[in-house]
């Protein structure tokens, strides 16, 4: 006999997990690149820094902070269950 | 400010940290941590990454790069967010397989070999030398800046005094907290208590002079904003190489750096900490580096010039006159320093310790007694340790001259650790990786290091001559240290930073392509890598000739008595034997292999056990043993599946069947009460009926009257009887079949002549197509007129129309014929379908008209045994039956 399968709502949790580890795999790719963006505009015939940037990289780590925050709680809920690495 | 209450306030601070220390050491041993082991307590362990480097440097670093000295955190930030990578994983083996520090993974990891461990040490130690002179050097600096304003005629500080009174009290703080004693998970609560403290003491420190400046100073955050963008700093110029560089450069860093490993993985108490630090840590980070434009620029602003912008942050509130927020500066940049300075040199000190000292003492002496303390050794060892790193520090201090800029011996310092990076990711998500190629690799990125990055920055013709730097190494202009392969032009720290470790990761590559590793090395890959999924344990020990007591001896040496004698008690019970000596299997020596390598590390730990074991290594069947084993195991959970399935199948079976017997036996119940009801309401009438008559004196019509009734009800008593006999022949299936081709017309002629003696009164309208009733049939005639019969006598019993009408229609499809039988009374409600066909069915009492109630039953087994059926058709607009016969019927085989 089959084993007898999680209902719908459980298998709807696990895949959210999954999409949540994706997610926070992604993360420093995207903090990398929103990173280096100012190297664009920073490099032309301006020689000096504004005040912009400043906010600007503040924001950014800021945000990748709140998202990290974010993802944390329901990354180690997961922890437990290893068996599916994918 | 006087400086004697500075060297007062400095040491109150450091005693409070001992207070600090110590308690939590007391709580730790009595098992009460509590909060102290909570994800804050981590989170603020991490922060040593932040050292004097940063609380001074950062605003030096501003003030001459702009916002270059951000990168140092991007890096850490970027490692951090995306923990779910690799410093989950990182964690995990750490914790698994009782990791003591970043050598000890390495040498574990490429097959426990300990000339990786030695080289990992003395590149941590080489690197980290300078930093910890970067260290003194910053309190030395802090102490001088206090002086230079004394007004009241203090005598400055001597700042080589200063230096050698700093780096002896923390030596002594070091010894007395980190080497108190040997645990078997290597880890430290008391110190990183105090220095969970100290990060809060940098923090606070460094957002007041924050606030001071913004809110004091200036006039909030608008003018700050004005301020930056008002200052001619033509200099603050993001240099697209540079910037890039040195993230990845900080990220390496963050992950290799001695003391980061020592507090993120060896002092880890639980993994989840690591989530919480996730974003925790980033954060601190932000908030360290938060006010550092703002001090930079008012500080080039309001202080004259040719001061020091690595002090700005301490110059800045003296000049104010806030002598208090100066004091808190101060214990900040202390704290920063200190905390540094204490976990680096634990962790060098364990390494040290544990891959070259014991190895040595083991060589020197193999075979020393119960008496020879092993502990005492490694403690020593590492005392030791502690003080020849801070001599190294402070001599690298006195021959540098604590001139450079911080910021530059900093990242000298990362470039350097940073070269154990290749093979560290290699060796954790690469299975291939090997022995050979980590040490190619490590030795190729030390070499290019320590000749592009390192011997330069003590300056030209200190360690390389300066023909060396303008022509090159033996004259060979592609060998210059800043222009290898003739890449001139390249930012110094760059060009260093791209060609270690391209080169050292083409060695490591290279070397593990082309070499073959040993067993050992493949089992510990195997472990390392797919160390989520568990499949793979770590090595296994066969089961050896060692004496038990040689191993409780050695175990006691290195674990002390109580330990020892406790695992091997706790063991030999396990194994259902009293006493201390319990058999030393498989599984037990793998067990006291990782309780040592938490002492002495894997490969130490390692070599001890195989030397008693009489085994240096792993052979290849032990390679194919334990993949055999795991093979056997997953085969035999898949046959415990399938017999799991079937037996749940059988149990199934068994279920039905035992069902179907339940309904047996009370269908049997249900029948025999039926048969006796049924035969003995005409045997109660002939009884009556004869007891009358042989009392005589009756009138003849009477007699008559009665013995009609004794003989219809004997008449009723014989059909049922022959029903009963007929329907048990045809459900055994014993019955005989006289097959032979017959005409269906002919079969209904009969059927309809015979039943017109039921209830002759009624006069039915017959519907029949004659001409589809010319069909040849070969089956039982007699048996299935018969049916006809009984279903049309029912027909003619219970139809209740006023004019009754009964239409047969016949088809013939695919070898079958069907033959349908609709009158047009009420049918049979729904309910009852099912049931009409069971023996003594019948519906209503008031509808009983004689018979038994065996009829149908009677008629489902003619119909079965002609290969037949016979259904109920409802939505006919009366009762319908359908029968179904096969057009030739062959002899069944049985």
């Amino acid at each position: 006999m089959a084993r007898a399968k999680p209902p719908l709502f459980l298998a709807r949790a696990h895949y959210r997990r999954r999409r949540l580890r994706d997610a926070a795999r992604l993360l420093p790719i995207l903090g990398l690149i929103l990173l280096l963006l100012p190297l664009l505009w920073t490099h032309g015939d301006r020689t000096s820094l504004s005040s912009g940037d400043v906010i600007y990289f503040f924001l950014v780590w800021v945000a990748l902070i709140a998202v990290a925050a974010g993802f944390a709680p329901g990354l180690s809920k997961g922890e437990g269950t290893e068996e599916e690495e994918d | 400010m006087p400086f004697n209450l500075l060297v007062f306030a400095c040491i109150l601070y450091v005693v409070f940290l001992f207070a600090v220390a110590f308690i939590v050491e007391r709580r730790a041993q009595a098992g009460r941590l509590g909060w102290l082991r909570s994800p804050l307590v981590y989170t603020l362990s991490l922060s040593i990454y932040c050292t004097a480097w940063t609380f001074y440097g950062a605003v030096g670093y501003a003030a001459r790069s702009g916002l270059e000295y951000l990168t140092i955190y991007f890096g850490p930030t970027l490692v951090f967010i995306g923990w779910w990578w690799l410093l989950r994983k990182l964690v995990r083996i750490g914790r698994q397989y009782r990791v003591t520090s970043i050598a000890d993974l390495i040498s574990s990891r490429f097959g426990k070999s300990n000339t990786l461990g030695v080289i990992v040490t003395v590149m941590a130690v080489v690197a980290a030398t300078p930093y910890i002179a970067l260290q003194l050097q910053s309190v030395v600096l802090s102490f001088g800046v206090f002086a230079s304003v004394t007004p009241d005629g203090m005598a400055p500080p001597d700042p080589e005094r200063t230096a050698i009174w700093v780096s002896v009290g923390l030596a002594l703080f070091t010894i007395l907290f980190g080497t108190r004693n040997l645990d078997a998970k290597e880890q430290h609560h008391g110190i990183v208590t105090a220095i969970a403290v100290e990060a809060v003491v940098k923090l606070v420190a460094l957002l007041a002079v924050g606030s001071f400046v913004v809110w004091g100073i200036a006039d909030g955050v608008g003018d700050i904003i004005a301020r930056i963008d008002a200052a001619d700093l033509s200099a603050w110029q993001v240099e697209p190489g540079r910037w890039t560089g040195l993230i990845f450069l900080s990220a390496a860093a963050v992950i290799t750096l001695p003391r980061m490993f020592q507090v993120m993985v060896v002092e880890n108490d639980d993994e989840g900490h690591l989530a919480r630090a996730s974003w925790a840590f980033p954060l601190y980070l932000m908030l360290m580096s938060l006010f550092i434009v703002p001090i930079a620029v008012v500080g080039l602003d309001r202080l004259p010039a040719g001061s020091n912008p690595d002090m700005f942050i301490l110059t800045l509130p003296l000049a104010e006159g806030q002598g208090a927020l100066a004091m808190l500066v101060f214990l900040g940049g202390f704290s920063s320093a200190t905390s540094m300075v204490i976990v680096e040199s634990i962790a060098l000190a364990t390494m040290i310790s544990n891959h070259v000292v014991i190895p040595l003492w083991l060589k020197l002496r193999p075979r020393a007694g119960a008496g020879d303390d092993l502990r005492a050794v490694v403690l020593n060892a590492r005392r030791l340790a502690i003080a020849a790193v801070m001599a190294l520090g402070y001599g690298y201090y006195q021959v540098s001259g604590g001139s450079a800029a911080l910021a530059a011996i900093g990242l000298i310092a990362f470039l350097g650790v940073a070269q154990v990076l290749p093979a560290l990711l290699a060796g954790l998500f690469w299975r291939g990786a090997n022995k050979n190629g980590a040490l190619l690799g490590l030795l190729t990125g030390f070499v290019v290091w320590a000749f592009t990055s390192f011997l330069p920055s003590f300056g030209p013709g200190a360690m390389l001559s300066e023909a060396v730097f303008s022509q090159g190494l033996f004259g060979l202009s592609w060998l210059r240290p800043q222009a290898l392969f003739w890449t001139d032009g390249m930012d110094p720290m760059i060009h260093a930073l791209f060609w270690s470790l391209t080169l050292n990761v083409i060695a490591l590559c290279l070397g593990s392509l082309l070499t073959f590793p040993a067993p050992l090395e493949r089992l510990q890959g195997a472990a390392f890598v797919n160390v989520f999924e568990g499949a793979v344990g770590p090595q296994r020990w066969a089961r050896g000739q060692a004496e038990p007591e040689a191993l409780l001896t050695m175990a006691q040496r290195i674990l002390g008595e109580d330990a020892a004698l406790a695992l091997f008690q706790g063991a030999a019970r396990e194994q259902g034997k009293d006493g201390f000596l319990p058999d030393p299997t498989p599984g037990f020596l793998d067990t006291l292999e990782a309780r040592l390598s938490g002492s002495v590390g894997a490969a130490t730990a390692h070599a001890m056990i195989s030397q008693l074991v009489g085994r240096a290594t792993v052979t290849v069947q032990d390679l194919m043993a334990v993949a055999s084993e795991s093979a056997q195991i997953m085969e035999y959970s898949a046959q415990l599946e399938a017999r799991e399935a079937e037996l749940t199948r059988t149990a199934g079976a068994l279920r039905e069947a035992n069902e179907k017997l339940m309904q047996l036996s009370i269908q049997k119940d249900a029948f025999l009460s039926q048969i006796s009801h049924e035969l003995r309401t005409p045997m109660t009438s002939i009884r009556a009926f004869s007891e009358i008559l042989t009392e005589g004196d009756l009138p003849p019509d009477l007699v008559m009257k009665y013995g009609r009734i004794i003989h219809d009800e004997a008449k009723r008593l014989t059909r049922l009887l022959d029903d009963l006999l007929d329907l048990s022949v045809l459900e055994n299936g014993t019955v005989q079949l006289n097959l032979g081709m017959a005409s269906l017309q002919q079969m209904l002629d009969t059927a309809l002549t015979a039943a017109r003696q039921t209830r002759p009164e009624r006069s039915f309208t017959i519907h029949r197509d004659l001409a589809a009733e010319v069909i040849h049939v070969k089956t039982d005639a007699d048996r299935l007129t018969q049916v006809f019969i009984n279903l049309i006598s029912n027909a003619r019993k219970y139809c209740t129309a006023e004019r009754p009408e009964l239409r047969i229609v016949v088809r013939q499809r695919a070898g079958r014929i069907t033959i349908d039988f609709i009158d047009n009374g009420k049918g049979i409600p729904k309910e009852s379908q099912t049931l009409i066909f069971e023996k003594f069915a019948r519906l209503t009492d008031a509808n009983r008209a004689g018979g038994a109630g065996l009829g149908l039953a009677i008629c489902r087994e003619i119909m079965t045994n002609l290969g037949g059926s016979v259904a109920y058709l409802p939505g006919q607009g009366g009762a319908a039956f359908r029968l179904t016969v096969p057009l030739r019927l062959e002899k069944l085989a049985a």
